[in-house]
C-alpha cells in the first residue's frame, strides 16, 4: 500500500474543473515531483490533499485513511506537512514563534526543542535572525523558515509547492539540497515545481499535470529524457 | 471641579472605553470583522449582575463572575448563530447582520426587563482615596476601573504573547489557511476569541454601570460605539492600542464636556476620530493592513 493513495480526484471552483479526476500514489521513502505548466492544477492538487480545498469527488488516502472529509487541522496531526506556495510564513511573528507554531500539534516539550536545534542546524540563518520578524528576512531565508517551519510538526510526507519560485539560482540549488537531505532523513517528499529540470534531477519518480489530467507519469530519469517533457517543459 | 479631577474622570472612563474596545479590537484582529452587538453584550451583563446582585441579592463579586460566564456563552453563540454561517459572505453582509443582532439584544432586554431604567446598586466595595487634605476625592468606582483595565491589558497581553493559544489567534489573525497548516482549528480560535471579548464585555458592564448607575437596553449602545471610535483611534487589532485609544477617548470627552461644552462632547469624540482618520488611517499604533489578492 503507498503512503499516500489519490484515486479519480475532481476539483472544481464553481463551474470550473481544477481536477478532472487525477490518480497518483507517493510511497514511503520516495520523493516525487509533480511538474506541468501554470494553471494545470498543481497547487490545487496539493490543497485539496492537505485539506485547505473540498474535494467535489474521488479518494485521498494517507496511510489507509481517508483525507477528503478531514479539516486541515486534523490532517497535520496525522504526520503531513505542507510548505505553501509563496511560503505563507506569519511576517509579523518573529522566526522563533513561527517555529514554534510549526510545532502547534505537538506537547513533548523536550522534542520540540531538540527538533528546534536541528533545524537551526540544517538553517544556521534561521539561527542567527531567531528573534527578528519574519517579514523581514529574505525571500531565501523565508522559503528556509517555511520549511523549518514544516519540518517542527515531525512529518511523515512532506508537501512542497513551488519551494524555488522567486529565487536566485544559487538559492535554487541550495533548496534542492535541502529538499534531498529532508529525505535522506527518512521524510516523504511530494513536490511541485515549476522548474521541472530541477525537480526531476532530485525525484525518484514524477507525473505530468496538463489542465486537470495526469497525461505522463514515470521514472524521473526517464522523463527527464522524454522527447514531448524536453520540448513542453525543459525548454528544449 | 478641577482640572485634576477631570482628568481622573477622564482616565476612569476611558479605562471603560478601553475594556470594551479590547473586545472590539480582539475580534477585528482576529475574525476581521467589527461585532457591532458587542456593546450591547455590556448591556447584557449590566443585566446579569443587576438581577443576581440586586434582585436576588447574591454577592456583587459572584453576581460579576455569574455574568462574566453568562456573556462568554452569549459570545460563543452569537458567533456560532450569526456569523460563522457567513465566514465566506462580503464583509458588508456580516456588518449589517452585527447591526441585526445589536438591535436583537436590545429588544429581547427590552423585552425581558421592560422599559423603565433601572438604578443599578455599585458593585465595587472599596474605600475612597483621598489626596491633598480632602482636596481631591477618588471614588473607589474610579480606581476600580483603572486598576482592573490596566490588570486585563496586562494579562491578556501575556496570554496572546506567551501561551500556545494565544500564538494561534495571531497565526489566525495573520493567515487563516496557513494557521490551519499548522494545526490550529480556526473555528475553535474564533470561538475563543469571542468568548474573551464578551465576557470582558460583563467586567465592562459592571464597572460602566457601578461608575454610572442607570441601566436600560440601550446602555450600552453609545459607549460601545466610543470604544470602537477608541479602538479605531489606537489602531485596531493593537491590544495596546486598544488601552490608549480607550484613554485618550475618555479624558477628551470629559475634558470637552467640563471646558468646551457638556453638549458637544460626544461630537467631539467623533471629531477626534475624523481627523486621526484623516492623518494616520491606521491609528496610533495600528500596523499597515495589506489586502491579499
Amino acid at each position: 500500500m503507498a503512503m499516500l493513495e489519490i484515486r479519480d480526484l475532481c476539483v472544481n471552483y464553481g463551474m470550473i474543473k481544477a481536477l478532472k479526476g487525477i490518480s497518483f500514489d507517493v510511497n514511503e521513502g520516495e520523493v516525487i515531483a509533480l511538474i506541468g505548466a501554470n494553471g494545470a492544477g498543481k497547487t490545487t492538487t496539493l490543497h485539496t490533499i492537505t485539506g485547505i480545498l473540498s474535494a467535489k469527488s474521488g479518494s485521498v488516502k494517507f496511510e489507509g485513511k481517508e483525507l477528503t472529509k478531514t479539516p486541515a487541522h486534523k490532517i497535520v496531526r496525522m504526520g503531513m506537512a505542507h510548505v505553501p506556495e509563496g511560503r505563507r510564513i506569519f511576517q509579523q511573528l518573529t522566526v522563533l514563534d513561527n517555529l514554534k507554531l510549526g510545532a502547534f500539534t505537538r506537547n513533548d516539550a523536550a522534542g520540540i526543542a531538540e527538533d528546534m536545534e536541528k533545524i537551526y542546524g540544517r538553517f544556521p540563518r534561521l539561527a542567527e535572525r531567531k528573534t527578528q520578524i519574519a517579514g523581514t528576512l529574505s525571500g531565501g531565508e523565508q522559503q528556509m523558515l517555511a520549511m523549518g517551519r514544516a519540518l517542527m510538526s515531525r512529518p511523515k510526507l512532506i508537501v512542497m509547492d513551488e519551494p524555488s519560485m522567486g529565487l536566485s539560482p544559487i538559492l535554487v540549488s541550495e533548496i534542492f539540497d535541502i529538499i534531498t537531505s529532508i529525505r535522506k532523513d527518512g521524510t516523504t517528499v511530494l513536490l511541485v515545481e515549476q522548474n521541472a529540470k530541477k525537480a526531476l534531477s532530485i525525484a525518484d519518480r514524477a507525473y505530468v499535470l496538463e489542465t486537470g489530467n495526469i497525461t505522463l507519469s514515470g521514472k524521473a530519469s526517464d522523463l527527464i529524457n522524454d522527447e514531448k517533457v524536453r520540448k513542453a517543459y525543459l525548454g528544449e | 471641579m478641577g482640572f485634576l479631577d477631570n482628568l481622573i474622570n477622564g482616565i476612569s472612563l476611558g479605562s471603560i472605553y478601553a475594556v470594551i474596545a479590547l473586545g472590539y479590537t480582539l475580534v477585528y484582529g482576529i475574525a476581521k470583522m467589527l461585532n457591532f452587538a458587542h456593546g450591547d453584550v455590556i448591556m447584557v451583563g449590566g443585566y446579569l449582575i443587576f438581577t443576581c446582585a440586586t434582585t436576588w441579592g447574591l454577592n456583587p463579586y459572584l453576581s460579576l463572575v455569574i455574568a462574566m460566564a453568562g456573556c462568554t456563552v452569549l459570545g460563543i453563540l452569537i458567533e456560532k448563530i450569526a456569523y460563522k454561517p457567513l465566514r465566506q459572505a462580503t464583509s458588508l453582509s456580516v456588518l449589517i447582520t452585527a447591526i441585526g443582532v445589536s438591535y436583537f439584544l436590545q429588544n429581547i432586554a427590552l423585552l425581558i426587563f421592560g422599559a423603565n431604567p433601572v438604578t443599578f446598586t455599585s458593585i465595587v466595595n472599596l474605600p475612597k482615596i483621598s489626596l491633598f487634605d480632602g482636596q481631591i476625592i477618588i471614588k473607589s468606582e474610579t480606581t476600580a476601573a483603572i486598576v482592573v483595565s490596566v490588570l486585563i491589558v496586562v494579562g491578556l497581553s501575556l496570554f496572546v504573547g506567551k501561551t500556545k493559544s494565544g500564538r494561534a489567534m495571531l497565526a489566525v489573525s495573520e493567515d487563516k489557511d496557513a494557521a490551519q497548516l499548522m494545526g490550529v482549528n480556526v473555528n475553535r480560535t474564533i470561538s475563543l476569541t469571542f468568548a474573551i471579548g464578551s465576557g470582558l464585555a460583563a467586567v465592562a458592564g459592571g464597572l460602566l454601570c457601578s461608575a454610572y448607575p442607570v441601566l436600560s437596553n440601550t446602555t450600552g449602545a453609545m459607549p460601545g460605539i466610543k470604544a470602537f471610535v477608541a479602538a479605531v483611534f489606537g489602531g485596531i487589532g493593537s491590544i495596546p492600542g486598544a488601552m490608549i485609544g480607550g484613554i485618550l477617548i475618555g479624558v477628551i470627552e470629559i475634558l470637552g464636556r467640563a471646558y468646551i461644552s457638556p453638549q458637544l462632547a460626544d461630537a467631539i469624540v467623533f471629531a477626534v476620530l475624523i481627523i486621526v482618520l484623516m492623518v494616520k488611517p491606521t491609528g496610533i499604533l495600528g500596523k499597515k493592513i495589506s489586502e491579499k489578492v
